[in-house]
């Protein structure tokens, strides 16, 4: 036993991997939450835009020398802040207007990384995501940006529900039905640049996905869906990073795997839980009193 | 009842969508505590007209009053369609109906005691306490009606507008439903009920608007109901047959 033991215990011992598991339990935390609406809106598409509309600002920053971390959400909040003005004029679809957009910002970021004449290690770990290269800066800034994400969510719960919900009656309701959803844009902006540096670009749509798709299986409210949400955020991240160390793989490709997996037991499970409803259904013979 | 300002006017109404108009000159008024249905085919405008009255959809032209004055959130309960809400969002009967006070709640501040009080009063009305803790999805149609009923109850409003709400029910859970809103208006809510089922209208209510674009005709409904007024709402929508005085219509 206490081998087993060990085994659990060796990789906390490293000081990178104790940065890199507080990092991606972070990302997993703030994502899955803010990830819940964009499940729950059908908008996962823009969780993979804004991540990428990141990008453009993290190379921005990175030429100018300037906080590759402002940069970043700078780069995301315009993105987001131009795909709401487009979609809401009516012209254009949402995920055309999406589409349009986010390609452009992120063709504007390539275009200027491709400035120097190569990319740098540093730039490179925003796109493909390396948790175990943390410092305690980035830890403090991920942890800063999250608690306003979180703070914001909870100070607004009650908009966001009803929008999220049912727009129309949000909006006879006189809710400022267009300014919550440009926030609810602005809180997933916010929350592709916490998880920029621990999955990279094209991951953390993953896990604004993923881990909230799985909690929508499981809950009956929105409350209870967050918290699954989490829970199989929190493992993912944590299993991940045990997959990465002792399997010598990729944390980002293994947590998002991680949490792919969880949501595939969840699916198994509720479909199962459906299965036997019906047949004790049947069996009785009819509705139950 | 005359002297009495009516619970909704709408005057001189244009609306639309692209420069197309949807609705022409609609001009009406309905009662106070009266269960009114706003008649007509589909496409005939009823939801544009619910969703200009309720200051969704801007009027090109027109004025809306309500109990003599200009639209208040608060006073106005809705009911959209059903098709129109997700269904799958995890979320309880008894929050639903409790989304019904947020428009007294103002931004930030959080429901409290008296607001969960009115909200399980509207379900208690519309018989569905039993199911508050139900997550929305175990719903059958007409629980679904009601628990978007006892959330417009939940507003304390006094007009409530519903957009097609027996649409998709079997015969005998229509019955209940209109049962339940003869009932309201008896307690002096006001209702104006958008439909496309005639016979419903025909059997229950006590007035009519029929609209097909323009105002058909309007008022009590043993003054509203004829062959002409019919005719012209459904056109070639109806199907109507004269015998022994009376009129049977269809929708074919």
């Amino acid at each position: 036993m206490p081998n087993i033991l060990d085994a659990l215990r060796e990789p906390w011992t490293l000081a990178f991997m104790q940065r890199g598991v507080l990092a991606a339990c972070l990302a997993s935390v703030v994502a899955s939450v803010v990830g819940c609406y964009i499940v729950l809106r059908g908008m996962a598409f823009i969780g993979d835009a804004l991540p990428h509309a990141a990008f453009s600002g993290v190379a921005a920053a990175f030429l100018a020398g300037a906080n590759l971390y402002v940069g970043g959400a700078v780069g995301a909040l315009v993105t987001a802040f131009v795909i709401g003005l487009l979609a809401r004029r009516g012209a254009l679809k949402h995920d055309t207007a999406v589409g349009i957009v986010f390609v452009a910002a992120f063709a504007l970021g390539v275009l200027l990384a491709s400035r120097r004449s190569s990319y740098t290690v540093d730039l490179f770990s925003f796109v493909f995501g390396n948790v175990l290269a943390v410092g305690w800066q980035d830890i403090w800034l991920m942890a800063l940006l999250g608690g306003i994400v979180l703070a914001l969510v909870a100070l607004f719960w009650k908009e966001l529900l009803i929008v999220t919900y049912d727009p129309n009656m949000a909006a006879a309701l006189g809710v400022p039905v267009n300014l919550v959803q440009q926030g609810l844009l602005a809180l997933v902006a916010l929350t592709s640049v916490i998880a920029l540096k621990a999955v990279g670009i094209v991951l953390v749509a993953a896990l604004l996905v993923t881990p909230a798709a799985t909690g929508q299986l499981l809950a009956r409210s929105l409350p209870g869906m967050m918290a699954w949400a989490v829970a199989v955020g929190l493992l993912s991240a944590v299993g991940g990073l045990y997959a990465a160390y002792y399997a010598d793989v990729s944390p980002s490709a293994a947590i998002v795997l991680m949490a792919t997996a969880l949501f595939t037991l969840a699916l198994l499970l509720s479909r199962t839980r459906a299965r036997l409803r019906t047949r004790a259904f049947a069996r009785s013979g009819g509705p139950a009193a | 009842m005359g002297a009495e300002t009516p619970a909704l006017r709408v005057e001189g109404l244009w609306t639309g969508y692209d420069g197309r108009p949807a609705l022409e000159d609609v001009t009406f008024s309905i009662e106070r505590g009266c269960l009114a249905g706003l008649v007509g085919p589909n496409g005939s405008g009823k939801s544009t007209l619910l969703r200009t009255i309720l200051g969704l959809q801007r009027p090109w032209r027109g004025q809306v009053w309500v109990f003599g004055g200009r639209p208040e959130r608060r006073r106005l309960g809705y009911t959209p369609q059903t098709e129109s809400i997700d269904w799958a969002f995890p979320i309880t009967v008894f929050e639903v109906a409790l989304m019904g006070r947020y428009g007294h709640l103002g931004l930030l501040r959080r429901p409290g005691k008296r607001d969960r009080q009115v909200a399980w009063q509207a379900l208690e009305r519309v018989g569905m306490a039993d199911k508050a803790r139900r997550r929305i999805q175990e719903l059958s149609g007409g629980e679904q009606r009601r628990t978007l009923i006892a959330r417009a109850l939940a507003q304390e409003a006094e007009l409530l507008l519903l957009d097609e709400p027996f649409a998709g029910l079997d015969a005998p859970v229509q019955h209940d439903l209109l049962h339940l809103f003869q009932d309201l208006a008896a307690e002096g809510k006001t209702l104006l009920v958008a439909t496309h089922d005639l016979s419903c209208v025909a059997t229950h209510f006590d007035h009519a608007v029929f609209l097909n674009r323009r105002v058909i005709a309007f008022g009590r409904l043993e003054e509203v109901l004829r062959e002409d007024v019919l005719q012209e709402t459904f056109q070639r929508h109806l199907l109507l047959l004269s015998r022994g005085g009376q009129i049977y219509a269809e929708h074919p």
